[in-house]
């Protein structure tokens, strides 16, 4: 998958390795090669004006002047074959069965540092590892409600996960938007195909939010939203999403707890709330439990948790699964709690915790991509082979200083897919974020997921706020 | 609701209404200064303007003089002073993203537009032409805000609570304006049309959009008695202390329809319109109208206090 120039041969998920073109894509590639001349361009801005218009922004980071900015969207979607789909569906599910059963260890009977299949002190020395969870009940035993699995394809056959996301992951407020705006677009090229609906997710989500209310609660549990508020960068989804879901999108300063029960104010007093979809990560949640300058989260929160009052959605302490280095255990965590051959693969992944692997990646650092063990976003990453000589000699000094900061892995030769760029349609590099709903009894997964599509040629950093943008993903229903 | 979304609701619609009232002072006073002295007197409009803003204070700290660039500098562009027509349109944003969900697409669209377009003004006018030009735009932005609300929202208690900011904020501007004008409605035996003050007059009325109205209801030259009666007690007047009142009562009562109970903001309500509904002109004017008007002032201050008890803590 790599060469060793680090040039990158990749797998095209519409013209395959040979060049012929794959089934899934066979409508698409007529009518692109139809297609009157400006027609993509015409449409691309046309969608362009619809996402401005309805405000659909993210914030990047450091940014001072343009504090909200589009994401770019591309109007070629992304398609995958039924077959395709259901081997990654079922892949999906046992990776999440496996990360909640894995939590659970963690933080009660801890099995799986007794079988010496994950080190003590990964766990126990993690800044994200919570000592107010040990031994502590959730609800059917479900820590991760939501995740975010992030998909990588680099043949035809080899889907591999890339992260875990398990805290608080975002985006699919963009796989709706974007299936909305096709729909609008290209009414036509949606009669050529079966795509499998996506709409039902909101649905989905409320159903997998109330089957999780604590056992004190009302028989139609109250639902409501978290926001950090509108300075986060992912206010836009939060609204959409409580919305969508017809729930409250509350901020801390709403909430209020007594007697270690959960209450938002309303302008008809205190309402009690049952679950809440947070989207405010661990530290902030409460600021007696945790950070005590959060000003986002609510004093007393974690005692009702702790109580059994309030489902929190995720879990509290989610992140002891998917931060980077656990991520290289995963294909043993899969065996060992489902007793069953991992579905998707893991990309090889060098811990420079461990002083071989250090050495081997300093020694080939100009091939690697190394990446912080808790960074996101693609910010503090190095991509080895595209990276000059002062930056290779900066993160061999960073390495060298925190290895245990840090993971590296080969340059994956990421599928590239049909986009429409400057130059007309050309392939570029592209990954998958599907979304995977746990809740009482079952695991749901709406058929796709958010692709997201690295815009530069070349590029494997397909992050928003590098740059990166976003495709529809059509899942076949054939 | 979530007693936040009210509140947001409620100082969305006060800062739009807000934002179309410091234009018109704004208007008004670059009418006047453009008379020759010998009509209007040599009064400091741009003082005055600052002065019914509600902002005298904060602009006497920043700057040495009020004059035409200092005042429209800060009445209408500062980010320094929170009442500036930008900051009113920022603040109104702000609390418009923050209940997004409670807003119908029309008046998202309203108020994201209006603050992509304030960006084109940059600074501040080149011209007084581009002056007018962007005052006029204000007040069509607060129009349009009000329409698409009044026409597009469910009359639920998000809607109430938007109707209440508009009015007891109409309220508040209108009181504003009288009581930094009164003197010049207590010089009751001028000879009409000779009065330096006629021209102050007119641009009273012109600040409440009321001058034309005037005539309809009166059928008489401009006398000071009339104007503020127009202002306070005329309950056709759209504007007027006596109409705004009108509607908060109405708006209050839904809200306690709605939810089934009610408490010490609609009673207040009740109070506040009895009393201008048991006034009359003649007898305000005897007891004072500085006294009346800064009575009311502190009433409806009061009044937003208990709304603010009551709902949206």
């Amino acid at each position: 998958m790599t060469t060793a120039g680090g040039a990158v041969i990749a797998f095209d998920e519409m013209r395959g390795s040979d060049g012929g073109v794959r089934p899934a894509y066979v409508a698409l590639d007529a009518w692109l090669g139809a297609l009157p001349p400006d027609l993509l361009e015409h449409r691309r801005r046309e969608a362009e004006l619809i996402f401005r218009r309805i405000g659909i922004t993210f914030a990047v980071y450091g940014e001072a002047e343009s504090t909200e900015r589009l994401i770019p969207f591309d109007v070629i979607p992304r398609i995958l074959a039924a077959t395709e789909w259901d081997a990654l569906r079922r892949g999906l599910e046992q990776r999440v069965r496996a990360l909640n059963a894995y939590i659970k260890d963690v933080y009660h009977r801890r099995e799986v540092i007794r079988a010496g299949i994950v080190p003590e002190e990964l766990i126990f020395r993690n800044p994200v590892f919570r000592p107010e969870m040990n031994g502590q009940k959730v609800p059917h035993d479900i820590y991760v409600h939501i995740a975010g699995i992030d998909i990588v394809r680099v043949d035809a056959g080899s889907f591999y996960v890339l992260e875990d996301n398990a805290r608080t992951p975002s985006g699919v407020s963009y796989m709706l938007e974007n299936r909305e705006i096709m729909l609008r677009l290209f009414p036509e090229l949606f009669s050529r195909h079966h795509v499998a609906p996506v709409e039902n997710y909101p649905d989905e989500l409320l159903a997998t939010l109330k089957s999780v209310a604590p056992a004190s609660s009302a028989s139609d549990p109250t639902v409501a939203l978290l926001s950090p508020g509108v300075y986060n960068s992912a206010y836009y989804e939060h609204s959409f999403l409580a919305d969508k879901l017809g729930v409250e999108l509350v901020e801390g300063r709403d909430l209020v707890v007594k007697n270690a029960v959960v209450f938002m104010r309303t302008t008809e007093g205190l309402k009690r709330v049952d679950v809440l979809y947070r989207r405010v990560d661990d530290d902030f949640l409460d600021p007696l439990a945790f950070r005590p300058d959060s000003a986002l989260g609510v004093p007393g929160l974690m005692s009702a948790y702790q109580a059994g009052n309030v489902t929190l959605a995720n879990a509290v302490g989610t992140g002891i699964a998917d931060d980077k280095a656990v991520y290289s255990y995963m294909p043993e965590i899969v065996k060992f709690y489902l007793g069953e051959e991992p579905i998707l693969k893991n990309v090889p992944t060098w811990r420079c915790r461990e002083e071989e692997h250090l050495a081997y990646v300093l020694d080939r650092l100009d091939e690697l991509v190394v990446k912080e063990v808790h960074g996101s976003g693609g910010y503090g990453m190095l991509i080895g082979p595209k990276a000059d000589k002062a930056t290779l000699a900066a993160f061999r000094a960073k390495l060298k200083t925190d290895p245990r900061n840090f993971i590296a892995q080969p340059t994956l030769a990421l599928s590239t897919c049909p986009t429409c760029v400057e130059e007309g349609v050309a392939p570029r590099h592209v990954d998958l974020r599907p979304f995977v709903l746990s809740g009482r009894g079952r695991v749901r997964i709406v058929p796709g997921g958010l692709t997201r599509v690295a815009l530069k040629r070349g590029s494997l950093v397909v992050n928003s706020s590098q740059g990166g943008g976003t495709k529809d993903t059509w899942v076949l229903d054939t | 609701m979530l007693a936040r979304t009210a509140d947001n609701l409620y100082w969305l619609a006060r800062y739009i209404e807000r934002a179309e009232f410091v234009a018109r002072i704004l208007e008004a006073a670059q009418r006047l200064t453009a008379m020759p002295l010998s009509y209007v007197g040599a009064t400091n409009e741009w003082q005055s303007a600052v002065a019914t803003a509600g902002s005298a204070k904060a602009f006497a700290a920043r700057y040495a003089e009020a004059n035409e660039e200092s005042v429209i500098d800060f009445l209408a562009f500062s980010a320094a002073n929170p009442s500036s027509i930008r900051s009113c349109f920022e603040l109104a944003r702000t609390n418009a993203r923050a209940v997004r969900t409670a807003l119908t697409a029309e008046m998202w669209d309203v108020i994201n537009g209006g603050w992509l377009e304030l960006k084109r003004f940059g600074n501040g006018p080149a011209s007084r032409e581009e002056l007018s030009r962007f005052l006029r735009w204000v007040q069509e932005t607060s129009l349009r805000f009000d329409g698409s609300a009044y026409r597009t929202m469910l009359r639920n208690d998000a809607y109430y609570f938007t109707r209440l900011g508009v009015y007891i904020e109409r309220a508040d501007n209108t009181a504003r304006i009288l009581d930094v004008k009164y003197h010049l409605l207590l010089l009751a035996d001028e000879p009409v049309g000779g009065s330096l003050d006629y021209f102050q007059w007119a641009a009273i009325l012109r600040t409440v959009s009321a001058l034309t109205a005037y005539h309809w209801v009166y059928r008489e030259n401009l006398k000071p008695w009339l104007v503020a009666d127009l202002m306070i007690l005329n309950e056709q007047m759209p504007r007027s202390l006596a109409s705004c009142y009108e509607n908060l009562v109405r708006f209050f009562d839904a809200i306690a329809q709605a939810y089934g109970r009610q408490g010490p903001a609609q009673r207040k309500a009740r109070a506040i319109r009895t009393r201008l509904q048991n006034s009359r002109m003649d007898k305000i004017f005897q007891t004072g109208l500085h006294e009346f008007i800064g009575e009311f002032i502190a009433d409806n201050n009061r009044l937003g206090a208990a709304l603010a008890e009551q709902y949206l803590m």
